[in-house]
């Protein structure tokens, strides 16, 4: 029987975390992923689980930490946010290429430039293209599922690599929720153990990790990560699957919601998906035919079934939380459009970059966008491409 | 334990030969020589920063090490080896390892004094059983000799070079030894390639099985940023330890132990006239500089003198 309760998304990630009972914890604080840490060290204190809370004195530390610890053949995890994120950026790489899978709790704030705390995407979007899984949650109850599934993942023998699992600050990590926990020996058996193949304390073996990979090897790294990437895909699939045989939860590379018939569609990512879909809601009891995609698994970008899935729509909104400054559209916006260029008939395409910063977005924002699109679609002009919703306009 | 050089120097070498580091350099005698305190069936797990050592000993896919080493960036070397050692304890403690390790890092000057201190400071503070080792070679080698915290006044260096108006290095060299000690860690200590090395061998070993964290600041010449003769490395050393350059000493649970005393200190200019990088001090119009060294050196060395007391 599941376990009904009433959490936050940061401790929702922390039971699950003690669910798992990892080796090692490497952590520093920063709003609004603090809570996880200290809901960890709580349990440390109290000898719920073995771990070694390791209470560094920065995140550049935290992930050097999960590092040493991951190759040293333990299970290592850490939570951060935003400028702390952004602190870890080259061990990001590091871990990657390492092929560490090291779990990250990523509580999405941010970037500092003025100095907010609050949530957009900026953090995990820059860091895109450091070689992590992302995963993403909409709400209290995908946090701690995906957190579930992460380390089946990249600990897979095919995969190995980095995963960090996504919520948005505030508006998932400190909101209540119901949602319902499994019982830890169900988490136990569904996570399983670690068990690398090479690791620097294997008995009777040692292992040299990290070296310098000149020109003639570099590539040659670059291109194991990639088809570890390209393995990511069915892995996550495959985890999902017995995930719901285990919960009757279902998840995929992304959720379709209305997509059946829509003809205006968005895509979207984290916790406003779940404004979005009242704002479909309401638009399909006034036979609106919209609907949206919720994009859950970023990297790798499931660009084969993101096509499929939006090839019978005429128009779409790719909706950004974090801004590129290319001056093209946002991260999210130019995966989308370019997934879309091989479709025959290929729907219109527009972007808007929302809700930096912590800045709202409402139901009637997204009632807005639709009927933007229905507009595209009946003059048949996409208009300005490069869009921007919430800001000040005077 | 007895000491004994013939016994200690046919031990299995745990760095072996054919790494890429210069003829004459010091960094791979510093590791060789605090690997060789290591006892027999103790495993060892070896941490470098990112420095010449690393890049001249594990290039992919060749390792000189014998045990297991783990590189991952510049600057965090302690938090890495920290982490190692973090899930060594809870593995053991999980029964998955019976085996007894021991962990040791190695950084230069860059990756220690100046960009990792943080680093190394946090693991220290955070009292991980292990032993940060710094081969100072006083300047940023692996990047061409640019200058570092560590570098001594007046030192021509490719980032403080001597010219019509500068006199080469503006600054000291920043006492990192007394920093870690300042950290109040079990041991902490400064040692180089002295004579038969007893001194080096003596202090890894205490370094090493000395529960907690521990630290060695092992001066480690580079002929090519120092400009010597690579065959004069231990002639360098002798003279830094007997100009009073680089005193020998360590600080064991707090108290101060000056290791060797020279019995009449050769002046500083000895030590400085057999180093390209200080020949501007040589010119006609700069004997000043060489009279500021002299004098720092014997502030420095008044003032150890009085907490080794």
């Amino acid at each position: 029987m599941a376990i009904k309760d009433r959490l936050s998304g940061n401790e929702a990630v922390a039971i699950a975390m003690r669910q798992i009972n990892p080796d090692v914890m490497g952590a520093f604080p920063i709003t609004p992923s603090t809570e996880i840490p200290q809901y960890f060290s709580s349990y440390v204190a109290n000898g719920e689980v073995d771990t070694e809370f390791v209470a560094v004195e920065s995140e550049h530390s935290a992930m050097s930490t999960c590092i040493g610890a991951q190759a040293a053949g333990a299970r290592a995890v850490t939570a951060t946010s935003s400028c702390g994120m952004a602190l870890m950026w080259e061990l990001l790489y590091v871990a990657a290429s390492d092929r560490l899978p090291i779990t990250m709790a990523l509580v999405n704030r941010a970037l500092t430039g003025p100095i907010n705390i609050n949530n957009d995407h900026s953090d995990s979007m820059g860091a895109r293209d450091t070689g992590w899984i992302q995963l993403y949650s909409e709400n209290n109850q995908e946090a701690y599922d995906n957190f579930l599934m992460a380390m089946p993942i990249g600990e897979h023998p095919a995969v190995q690599l980095p995963v960090m699992v996504c919520q948005d600050g505030f508006i998932t990590s400190h909101a209540v929720e119901n949602m319902e926990l499994l019982e830890d020996e169900k988490v136990k058996k569904f996570v399983g153990e670690y068990q690398p193949e090479n690791y620097l304390l294997k008995k009777d073996g040692t292992l040299a990790i990290g070296p310098y990979g000149i020109s003639a090897y570099y590539m040659d790294f670059k291109m194991q990560q990639v088809e570890a990437m390209k393995q990511a895909k069915p892995v996550i699939l495959e985890v999902a699957k017995r995930f719901e045989e285990l919960t009757g939860r279902s998840y995929g590379f992304f959720e379709e919601y209305e997509m059946a018939d829509a003809e205006a569609a968005l895509v979207i990512i984290g916790s406003s998906a779940g404004t979005a879909k009242a704002a479909v809601d309401q638009m399909r009891k006034e036979g609106k035919k919209v609907g949206l995609i919720k994009l859950r698994v970023f990297r790798p970008f499931p660009m084969e079934e993101l096509a499929a899935a939006l090839s019978k729509v005429g128009v779409v909104a790719v909706m950004d939380k974090a801004e590129g400054f290319s001056n093209a559209g946002g991260p999210l916006f130019a995966d989308v459009r370019s997934a879309l260029y091989d479709l025959e008939n290929r729907p219109k395409a527009i972007n808007y970059v929302y809700g930096l910063g912590g800045r709202d977005i409402k139901t009637t924002d997204f009632e807005a966008i639709y009927e933007e699109l229905f507009r595209i679609l009946k003059a048949g002009v996409t208009g300005p491409v490069y869009r921007h919703i919430g800001q000040r306009e005077e | 334990m007895t000491y004994n050089f013939h016994d200690e120097m046919n031990k299995p070498e745990r760095l072996v030969g054919g790494h890429r580091l210069c003829a004459g350099c010091g960094a791979s005698v510093a590791v060789r020589g605090v690997l060789r305190a290591l006892e027999e069936g103790d495993r060892a797990v070896v941490a470098n920063a990112t420095s010449c050592l690393e890049v001249s000993s594990f290039m992919y896919p060749y390792t000189a090490y014998e045990d297991s080493y783990i590189h991952s960036a510049f600057e965090n070397a302690g938090a890495t080896i920290g982490g190692v050692e973090a899930a060594y304890r809870v593995m053991k403690k999980k029964g998955k390892i019976d085996e007894t390790f021991k962990f040791i890092a190695f950084g230069g000057d860059g990756g220690t004094y100046d960009i990792g201190l943080q680093s190394l400071s946090g693991a220290m503070e955070r009292g991980h059983d292990m032993v940060y080792v710094c081969y100072d070679n006083e300047a940023y080698m692996n990047t061409g000799i640019q200058r570092s915290s560590s570098t001594p006044r007046f030192t021509d260096a490719t980032t403080s070079p001597a010219g019509t108006v500068e006199p080469g290095k503006r600054q000291n060299k920043k006492n990192l030894t007394e920093i870690l000690a300042a950290h109040d860690i079990p041991y902490a200590a400064q040692t180089t390639f002295w004579g038969n090395f007893k001194d080096l061998h003596e202090k890894s070993h205490k370094a090493i099985y000395t529960e907690g964290p521990a630290f060695l600041n092992v001066l480690s010449p580079c002929p090519r940023g120092w400009r010597y003769d690579p065959a004069d490395l231990a002639e360098i050393c002798k003279l830094a330890v007997n100009t009073c350059v680089w005193p020998l000493y360590e600080i064991e649970e707090g108290t101060w132990k000056l290791n060797y005393e020279p019995r009449k200190k050769v002046p500083v200019v000895e030590f400085l006239k057999r180093q390209g990088r200080f020949a501007h001090m040589f010119e006609p119009g700069n004997e000043w500089m060489i009279e500021e060294s002299q004098k720092y050196v014997d502030q420095q060395w008044e003032k150890l003198l009085k907490k080794c007391r």
